[in-house]
């Protein structure tokens, strides 16, 4: 039972990241229709930010406190992520807008290409261990021969995901951008027609979803400790996962089917085999896909003829 | 600027608007360099991440994004020549002319390196150069059937690729059995992973049916790595056999082909012989490809592309016809992968990625989906341009002796596939030519033709 707890907790928190990575897909998929496959790669960009902004805040600028400069990091984090994500929609994928559709998808794949092996060229191939920061446990039970713990950095991955969910669901219920957000999902020419500036709101759609990649991806940082050029792909394709139970273009969903896939990722690993947790999530989405194409929370896709 | 003459209410000069949306431009251009290429992380002595600051690399990115936005406002404020569109009729005479002339290119191609580099370099561009982009092109070739003309986009066909390599390696390990009795039964085997795969995913559509084949890859890749007791995991298969000429091996024995034929040994021999095994089995490709797509089935395919649901209203059966598809074009897969494991020697989870997958599918849509032509000049750009990085040492005398050209290879592999995206979303050879017409004979443009959506 203690055991469970545990892995319950290590679940949730991982969940919480694929989540906020997953409402990126979710969203760029709802409004163009389209798998954002480089997606993933922008959360490993914005890793490799978060830790370049760390260590500048710690090391040369001299921050003392780590709250101070976690807080810094991840502003700073959150606008440049958002503005790689802008640059790359406004270069790779604007200009195909109204092309066939596969043709957004494979410029897709070429900028997640490009997108690691920047990184690679620019940073370097190897490992970038992290100094390993708030890991300090509160232990929550004590069973008879195994202590369920909660580490200060789950508890921050969750509080931070709680929060920066609650603020980006009101950004998209209650303001105007999130009302052109979601007139534009459900008929771009008829947004555009009742004065809606459509590419802008494309744009800005990239934009919320980078943001929060970022989150994930100082959140990812501080949890793992490591950095690596490749971890972009397959995280990515585990929140596509997410997004793809949760019911492709529902926000809930993503977040539903993140912490869904972190917990089945987490027990599949506990108490079966850690050598296949990957291709457990690799068949949940293609059993997904195949049998529940709508997800969870997703509406039924109606085809006319 | 030739744009003076074009009064726009938003700038009163527009030279002075240009220079601004490029400052622009710029300041973008350093919002993201900075944290990336100004700031290099490196591990020091202690194992601590220290940051190596590197601010000339972004001065360029910078003055390099000004200059090349500037350079294309100027491009695209020059008055536009209305382009004649290219008067269907007469087609084929020059693609069939090209391609008779690049066949004979290709079949003089071992003699061409010969001549022109000697015997010490001629291994290594035909090894290099010559096997390496026909592996592709022959994986493009097989990729096309499933992409270009049944318009289901496969993004896991490297997974057939391995089971081709795969069971190579395996039945000439443990059954002691030889290269071409191997080479069509991992056709086979191949052709029934496509059936097998292929079956599940029939009801998907467009994207999803993309990431479902994806997922598949994934797992057999996975599988491969972990099962380690058949597949040695990482580690891989090693000691696989060559080729055999009719039974004599390749090497400096007395029983070897250059022993049996009275010459004197040299590693060439083999490196051309594998050219023109490969060479042979991508031009048999091309040839079941076209022949075909002048067949019931082939029709059927391009008809599902088009459109899924007026072929089953027509009486098409559309599983058949898409898991026919499936297994032809795995079935080549198998056969590039038990050629790729013959001649490498070795094989390893390590050459059987995604991103194989998504080279293969970027040589099929850059070339202009369903065109064979195109699909060959596509590989050998990308896969020949990419492999050229190798060869330019001169650029170390430019950019240092640290300078390792090589390293630059996927990542202008990757640029390559979103810069020639944009430009020619419909690939390099944007024609078609239908195989059935009325009348006569023409080619048409190819945003005509359907999407993949099925």
């Amino acid at each position: 039972m203690e055991y469970f707890l545990q892995q319950f907790i290590n679940g949730v928190t991982l969940g919480s990241i694929y989540g906020l990575i997953a409402i990126g897909y979710t969203m760029v998929f709802g409004i163009i229709g389209m798998v954002n496959f480089a997606h993933g790669d922008v959360f490993m960009l914005s890793t490799f930010i978060a830790l370049i902004f760390l260590l500048l805040l710690t090391q040369v600028l001299g921050i003392g406190s780590l709250a101070v400069a976690l807080f810094i990091v991840l502003i700073l984090g959150m606008l440049l992520t958002s503005l790689w994500a802008w640059a790359i929609e406004r270069l790779a994928y604007r200009p195909l807008r109204g092309s066939f559709r596969l043709a957004p998808l494979i410029s897709a794949i070429g900028m997640s290409i490009f997108l690691s092996n920047l990184v690679q060229v620019t940073q370097g191939p190897r490992n970038k261990p992290v100094p390993s920061m708030l890991s300090d446990v509160i232990t929550v039970r004590e069973g008879a021969n195994y202590a369920v713990t909660l580490s200060y950095k789950q508890i921050l991955i969750v509080v931070v995901t709680i929060a920066l969910l609650a603020v980006f669901w009101y950004v998209v219920q209650k303001t105007a951008l999130g009302r052109a957000q979601r007139a534009c999902e459900q008929d771009r020419r008829m947004a555009a027609l009742l004065g809606i500036d459509v590419d802008r709101t494309i744009s800005l759609t990239f934009v919320l979803g980078a943001a929060l990649a970022a989150v994930a991806g100082l959140l990812f940082m501080v949890y793992y400790g490591v950095v690596h050029f490749n971890d972009g792909f397959v995280p990515g394709i585990k929140a596509f996962t997410a997004a793809v139970l949760g019911g492709i273009g529902s926000l809930p969903g993503a977040v539903l089917g993140g912490l869904l896939i972190g917990l089945i990722e987490t027990l599949w690993s506990a108490y079966f085999s850690i050598d296949y947790k990957d291709v457990a999530t690799f068949s949940i989405l293609a059993i997904t896909l195949i049998f529940l194409p709508s997800g969870l929370l997703g509406k039924p896709e109606v085809e006319k003829v | 600027m030739a744009v003076a003459d074009q009064p726009r209410p938003m700038a009163s000069n527009p030279i002075v608007a240009a220079l601004k949306d490029a400052l622009g431009t710029a300041l973008v251009a350093l919002g993201l360099a900075v944290p990336i290429l100004a700031l290099r992380t490196e591990q020091n002595m202690a194992n601590e991440l220290v940051l190596q600051p590197r601010w000339g690399y972004v001065g360029v990115a910078v003055v390099g994004a000004f200059v090349a936005r500037l350079f294309y406002l100027i491009v695209a404020a020059a008055p536009k020549r209305t382009r004649p569109v290219a008067a269907p009729g007469a087609p084929g005479v020059m693609g069939r002319a090209f391609a008779v002339g690049g066949l004979i290119v290709l079949v003089l191609y071992p003699v061409l390196a010969l001549a022109v580099t000697g015997q010490a370099g001629a291994v290594k561009w035909i090894d290099n150069f010559g096997i390496q982009i026909m592996i592709y092109v022959m994986l493009g070739w097989g990729l096309n059937i499933v992409v270009g003309l049944a318009g289901l986009l496969d993004l896991g066909y490297v997974a057939f690729y391995a089971v081709g390599a795969y069971s190579m390696a395996l039945l000439t390990q443990n059954f002691g059995l030889s290269f071409w009795i191997c080479l069509p039964l991992a056709g086979i085997l191949a052709a029934f992973w496509g059936v097998l795969l292929g079956f599940p995913v029939l009801r998907l559509r467009g994207d999803y049916l993309a990431i479902v084949t994806l997922a598949f890859g994934e797992i057999i890749r996975l599988v491969l790595i972990n099962w380690v007791p058949v597949t040695g995991g990482y580690a891989g298969i090693s000691g696989i056999p060559r080729p055999t000429f009719f039974g004599l091996p390749f090497n400096a024995s007395d029983e070897g082909f250059a022993a049996f034929f009275g010459l004197e040994f040299t590693p060439l021999y083999r490196t051309v012989f594998l050219f023109y095994v490969i060479l042979a089995l991508a031009l048999l490709t091309n040839w079941v490809t076209l022949r075909l797509r002048r067949l019931p089935v082939g029709r059927a395919w391009e008809a599902l592309r088009e459109d899924e649901i007026a072929c089953r209203s027509l009486g098409i059966n559309t599983t058949n016809t898409k898991l026919t598809a499936f297994a032809i074009g795995a079935g080549f897969a198998g056969f590039a992968g038990s050629f790729f494991a013959a001649r490498q020697g070795f094989i390893s989870p390590e050459s059987f990625t995604f991103l194989e997958s998504a080279v293969v599918v970027a040589i099929v849509v850059l070339g202009g989906m369903g065109s064979q032509l195109g699909v060959a000049i596509a590989a050998i750009a990308m896969i020949g341009g990419t492999e050229i990085l190798r060869e330019l040492e001169w650029l170390k005398h430019i950019f240092g002796a640290d300078f390792e050209p090589t390293q630059y290879r996927m990542l202008l592999f990757g640029l390559g596939m979103v810069i020639l995206m944009v430009w020619r979303p419909r690939g390099l050879i944007a024609t078609r030519q239908p195989s059935i017409f009325l009348k006569e004979r023409r080619a048409i443009r190819s945003d005509l033709v359907g999407e993949g959506r099925a």
